[in-house]
């Protein structure tokens, strides 16, 4: 039985369970709710509980590590010839196998014996892995059923138990994004600190030349390939700072204009249309830059007889600016909008004009939240991917001229990742490498602009 | 009530008591408001230009996409030989699936063209039509057997280059070398228009089919359903974790450094890079706990990940606007925290906790990045039929469709922008809506 | 754009000629048949006054009489809402303010304002002070400027406390100091009218009683025209007193008559406490 299947067969049981438990406190209480510790319902959710908790941690981990075993199970259980072999042909041998137990295309020409031996067994494996788990699945529901059953009696503390366990499932679910942010740290540590056996940490961050292809022969020259970050990173400041030319002015003044300017009218239009801005998906802005706005700067240099690539860091970098507008502005319209009202007449009881008080009062009232949310601009200008993949170019150029094309950290990651891909390689780990400098980055980014943000709220709160 | 003796006082008398600076505020004046006249238009400027920008976009993707709702199709008149199909008239499936349909094709059109008889320029004759029309007429007759024998009238798709020729995307007068279709293929076509053969009609293969390398057999439906699938998968497990999370640190969680570090840890997740959740679930769900590449349950996980946080904010802030006076009145009945919880205060908020999860998932839907990492990039042809299946979703195949050299793909790509914008633009408005709709004074 | 009045007068930031009875008798602002709406709520009635030149009028009366309102079409401050709208003729030494060629940001630099709750900005002492000559284009050099800046602070008692730590926010005063800072603020664009919305409310007694003072030293120089809720501050401060009820001026009078021999039975009702 698939998984699905033996998740609404859980299902079912449960809501079994669930009015087992309420008739069985009924009966036990001799039909009177009146003398029962709780409700009849949370009878019903002690056995549904009992029930649905171990089952659903058996499926969730038999579904997480089956393949993970059954692999290690069938290499074990290959002839010799094939179960020495690399890990990269190994991974795509054990494919075939499975594809072969599928009924699915194989990818190579010949299907000796020995991989049709395997592929059965394989079959074979799978097919006990299945009834074992739906066997084992409904002996533990059955038994948490049965155990349930057993202790339902009149003075059970029903309701406490049941609220009990959700605050444990409340807190278990709390905990998730914690377990994600240590999941990202430790997954992109454990990567990088392979990569770094490799390459050396100081060669990554201060080499100035990045071509990551690894030779097809080990005494090639250049057989390790070059990891040298600067030219990415150098990049992706380029491109961050040209995006945050276009969105930090453009942003600042819309805001501006739409908390001490627009009549509410204008604001109630405005405002939604920005944001559709901010709703766009990147991969749009990026067939958009690599479509339009790049050709456009391409002719416009031809014009003025320039060269300007039609990758360049311009076109790209003025798209994500348009895309990163809404972000500073509708977080700098709100930083404004909460300068207190007390302050504005002040600065018009004294004759100020509207201008005078925004640049004079408001702007420095409001300046630790604008630079929170111009931070928090560059931080989504560094993590930015599509637009850079579809847009600028894959040449680690280390260049300050907008004209010329330029690579960044995410394009690079990418570039690694996409396609086939051996997973001890350098090259591969190398993309580990730049997401944990990414991730840094923008961490810092975020935890200096989300501190300046906050400490602003609390000085008007 | 006053005393009126004063009110005819000039300006000068009621100045002469003041020793103000009224000389110098005048002669200001002029330059102050020529600054702020010129501040509000830099304020105008910029949102017009944001505006523009939008308007631009737009209007760019939709012109480009407009061709792509149609198809330039060729009806075609072919005898369906048993010889070529079906020699020994068994009329097995094995026989009808893998007979030569190119070749019944390729009959009708040399008969159409019979002044055509170089092998190079049968080839570019044949070149005209899509590879499609084999399935087309394979399927038809696997579906109808009967037909074996007949002469029969089939549409079938021309080829992506006669299309962009048709809708004027090529033009003819173009040098030959600048395009992709010959002057004789011109000449051709021109001459099955004069028959009255070629027919442009409503795409319905761009909805129905899954990716292709011909533009002209390519379609959307394969990455719409991989999308669904992902989209329920992230649903299925973002929305009750982050709803979990929501009441717990809202309403239950005590104030200590631990709960600290989770609330800072979320607003912080919220901006990390939707990329580096792709390099989690390579490192995590594919190569730690084997899960397949490609598959939509490994995305829908990944953007599960990805959209918590947004759910848990935004869960966080309609739980808050629940005014106390409700929880004190179910308190004050005995009821238990659990209690106030569900039966009061959750459904009050669920508006909109559902605008924050809709806004969530529109996010999740538009995000392209970490997908590629975990190898929903692939070229799959195929529909998936379940969240297991090798996928692509919306996002993706755009960025694929954008990858691809051939000019019909532009137009696809366009369209397929279309469809992902109209799916978005139908949440946000539920997403408004429900805020509208369920929208409380407190 | 302005009227040119006052052309004749020289600019002089320092005030300290003597006042001679005849100008103290002038009438500075003038009001007839003001009425003001909040949208289609109409929150002042056919209000006539007269405010003299040198003196200190206080409005007084219950909450939401239209008081602060009053106050507030003075110097246009209603301006800034936007559903606000004002009927009838107020006059500035003859010159109708709500005028269509009457600048406004010119009239508030005749007319200052003090607000209830002491509102400086965040920025130093030195720079709140100085920030009205300085977006009015008074002085032409830095040490003018500080002349300014002391002058005004001088004038609202605060120069001395203040003095060696005018680069300090003007944040980081007490409530006292801070409304004395924003009537310094006002002083230094050298107003000819100040007017004061509850400037104490905020403020203990002692720093209330530091800012009366003030009021009557400033009344030498400036007209002032405060809205108060006490009572007791409209007679300690105050030369005419107007009680406003309803939207309505009830009465106006001298302030001695006002607490002694009220002539309207509400204005004694509220004197004495009976309402309010």
């Amino acid at each position: 039985m698939s998984f699905p299947v033996l998740f609404g067969v859980l299902a079912l049981l449960t809501i079994f369970g669930y009015y087992l438990g309420r008739s069985r406190a009924l009966k036990t209480a001799g039909g009177q709710v009146r003398n029962l510790h709780s409700l009849p319902n949370y009878y019903g959710y002690y056995i549904g509980l009992w029930c649905a908790a171990p089952g659903f941690l058996l499926l969730v981990g038999w579904m997480a590590l089956e393949n993970t075993i059954m692999d290690s199970m069938l290499i074990a259980n290959l002839p010799d010839s094939m179960s020495s072999l690399p890990a990269a042909e190994l991974s795509l041998l054990l494919n075939d196998v499975k594809n072969l137990a599928n009924g699915d295309i194989v990818s190579r020409e010949v299907i000796d014996l020995d991989l049709k031996d395997a592929a059965a067994f394989y079959g074979q494996l799978l097919t006990t892995s299945k009834m074992l788990l739906t066997a084992i699945l409904v002996a533990v529901t059955c038994g948490g059923i049965l155990v349930a059953r057993g202790r339902i009696a009149p003075d059970l503390r029903a309701r406490n138990s049941v609220e009990k366990a959700a605050m444990a499932i409340m807190i278990i679910c709390s905990t998730i994004a914690v377990l994600t942010t240590l999941g990202i740290i430790l997954s992109l540590l454990f990567e990088s600190l392979r990569f770094f056996q490799m390459v050396h940490p100081l060669d990554f961050v201060f080499g100035l030349e990045w071509s990551p292809q690894t030779a097809l022969r080990k005494d090639q020259v250049g057989a390790t390939g070059l990891f040298g970050a600067v030219p990415l990173l150098a990049g992706t400041m380029l491109i961050s700072l040209i995006a945050m030319c276009v969105a930090a002015p453009v942003g600042l003044m819309a805001a501006i204009y739409m908390s001490e300017y627009a009549p509410t009218k204008v604001r109630g239009t405005v405002k939604p249309l920005l944001e559709i801005l901010a709703g766009i998906p990147t991969v749009v802005y990026g067939f958009f830059a690599a479509l339009t706005v790049a050709p456009f700067f391409r002719g416009l240099g031809l014009d003025f007889g320039l060269t300007i690539s039609s990758e360049s860091a311009l076109a790209a970098g003025i798209v994500m600016g348009i895309m990163i507008i809404p972000f500073v502005s509708s977080l700098s319209d709100d930083v404004m909008s909460a300068v207190p009202q007390s302050l504005r007449e002040g600065s018009y009881g004294l004759g100020a004009t509207k201008s005078e008080t925004i640049k004079q009062v408001i702007l420095p009232a409001a300046l630790p939240g604008i630079v929170g949310s111009i931070l928090l601009g560059v931080s989504r200008a560094i993590g930015e991917t599509m637009i850079v993949v579809m847009a600028a170019g894959l040449a680690a150029n280390l260049t300050a001229n907008p004209f010329e094309a330029v690579t960044t950290v995410t394009v690079q990651i990418v570039t690694l990742l996409v396609g086939d891909q051996e997973f001890d390689s350098a090259k591969t780990l190398a993309a580990f490498a730049l997401g944990l400098i990414l991730f840094c980055v923008t961490l810092v980014l975020n935890i200096i602009a989300l501190t300046i943000v906050n400490k602003y709220r609390e000085q008007y709160d | 009530m006053t005393d009126a003796a004063p009110i005819m006082n000039g300006p000068a008398n009621g100045s002469l008591a003041t020793r103000n600076s009224n000389d110098a505020v005048s002669r200001g004046l002029k330059r102050r408001y020529a600054a702020e006249r010129r501040f509000k238009a830099y304020g105008i400027l910029a949102i017009a230009f944001a505006m523009g920008m939008l308007g631009l976009l737009f209007t760019t993707i939709v012109s480009k996409a407009i061709p792509a709702f149609t198809q330039t199709m060729i009806n075609l008149e072919i005898t369906l030989y048993p010889q070529d199909i079906d020699p020994a008239g068994t009329r097995e499936r094995q026989t009808l699936s893998s007979a030569n349909y190119r070749k019944v094709i390729r009959q009708a059109f040399y008969d159409l063209f019979p002044d055509v008889t170089s092998r190079r320029d049968r080839r570019e004759l044949f070149d005209m039509i899509s590879p499609g029309a084999v399935y087309e007429i394979r399927d038809m007759v696997m579906a109808n057997p009967n037909l074996i024998g007949e002469r029969v009238v089939v549409q079938m798709p021309m080829s992506d280059d006669i299309d962009q020729l048709n809708k004027g995307q090529i033009r003819k007068d173009s040098p030959e070398t600048e395009r992709r279709v010959k002057d004789k293929q011109i000449a051709w076509f021109e001459r099955l228009e004069n028959r009255g053969l070629v027919e442009t009609v409503f795409n319905t293969t761009f909805f129905t089919a899954g990716d292709s390398r011909e533009p002209e057999l390519a379609g959307i439906f394969g990455a719409a359903m991989g999308s669904l699938f992902t989209m329920l998968v992230t649903l299925l497990v973002s929305f009750p974790l982050a709803v979990a999370s929501a009441i717990y640190l809202e309403e239950f969680a005590p104030v200590n450094k631990w709960t600290q570090t989770i609330e800072v840890n979320i607003n912080n997740l919220a901006a990390v890079p939707s990329i580096v959740f792709g390099l989690l679930g390579l490192a995590v769900f594919i190569n730690f706990f084997g899960m397949p590449r490609s598959a939509p349950v490994v995305g829908g996980l990944v953007l599960a990940l990805m959209t918590l946080p947004t759910i848990i904010i935004a869960a966080r802030s309609a739980l808050k606007s629940v005014p106390p006076s409700i929880r004190e009145a179910a308190y004050g009945l005995g009821a238990s925290p659990l209690q106030v919880i569900t039966h009061h205060v959750l459904p009050l908020a669920m508006p909109g906790i559902l605008t924050g999860t809709i806004i969530g998932m529109a996010q999740a839907l538009g995000e392209t990045a970490p997908l590629l990492m975990i190898g929903m990039v692939a070229f799959i042809v195929d529909v998936p039929h379940g969240a297991l299946d090798p996928a692509t979703v919306l996002p993706v195949q755009i960025y694929l469709w954008a990858d691809s050299p051939e000019r019909a793909f532009v137009e696809r790509t366009s369209a397929a922008i279309c469809v992902l914008l109209a799916f978005l633009v139908i949440m946000n408005v539920g997403a408004v809506f429900l805020r509208k709709r369920f929208e409380r004074k407190w | 754009m302005t009227p040119d009045m006052n052309q004749s007068i020289p600019q002089d930031t320092a005030g300290d000629s003597p006042v001679t009875q005849s100008q103290a008798d002038a009438v500075k602002l003038k009001a007839r048949n003001v009425k003001v709406f909040y949208g289609e709520k109409q929150a002042l009635f056919d209000v006539n006054l007269d405010i003299k030149a040198n003196e200190v009028t206080s409005l007084i009366g219950p909450s939401g009489c239209g008081k602060s309102t009053f106050l507030r079409s003075l110097n246009r401050m209603n301006d800034t809402i936007d559903i606000c709208r004002v009927e009838g003729e107020i006059s500035l030494d003859g010159q109708d303010i709500y005028d269509k060629n009457i600048d406004v940001v010119h009239l508030r630099a005749r007319v200052g304002m003090v607000f209830q709750k002491p509102n400086p900005f965040p920025k130093s002492i030195f720079d709140n002070v100085a920030y009205g000559p300085r977006i009015h284009g008074l002085t032409n050099s830095n040490s003018e400027l500080e002349g300014i800046v002391q002058t005004a602070l001088e004038k609202a008692g605060l120069w001395n406390e203040v003095k060696d730590r005018l680069d300090q926010p003007g944040t980081g005063l007490s409530g006292g100091q801070q409304q004395r800072l924003c009537i310094a603020r006002a002083v230094a664009v050298s107003p000819e009218v100040i007017l004061m919305d509850e400037p104490c409310s905020a403020l203990d007694p002692i720093a209330t009683a530091k800012i009366e003072e003030l009021i009557d030293e400033l009344r030498e120089n400036f007209t002032i025209v405060i809205v108060t809720h006490s009572m007791q501050q409209a007679a300690r401060v105050s030369q005419r007193t107007a009680f406003f009820h309803l939207g309505y001026l009830v009465e106006e009078d001298d302030t001695e008559k006002m607490f002694t021999n009220p002539t309207d039975e509400r204005t004694q009702g509220y004197i004495t406490g009976r309402f309010g």
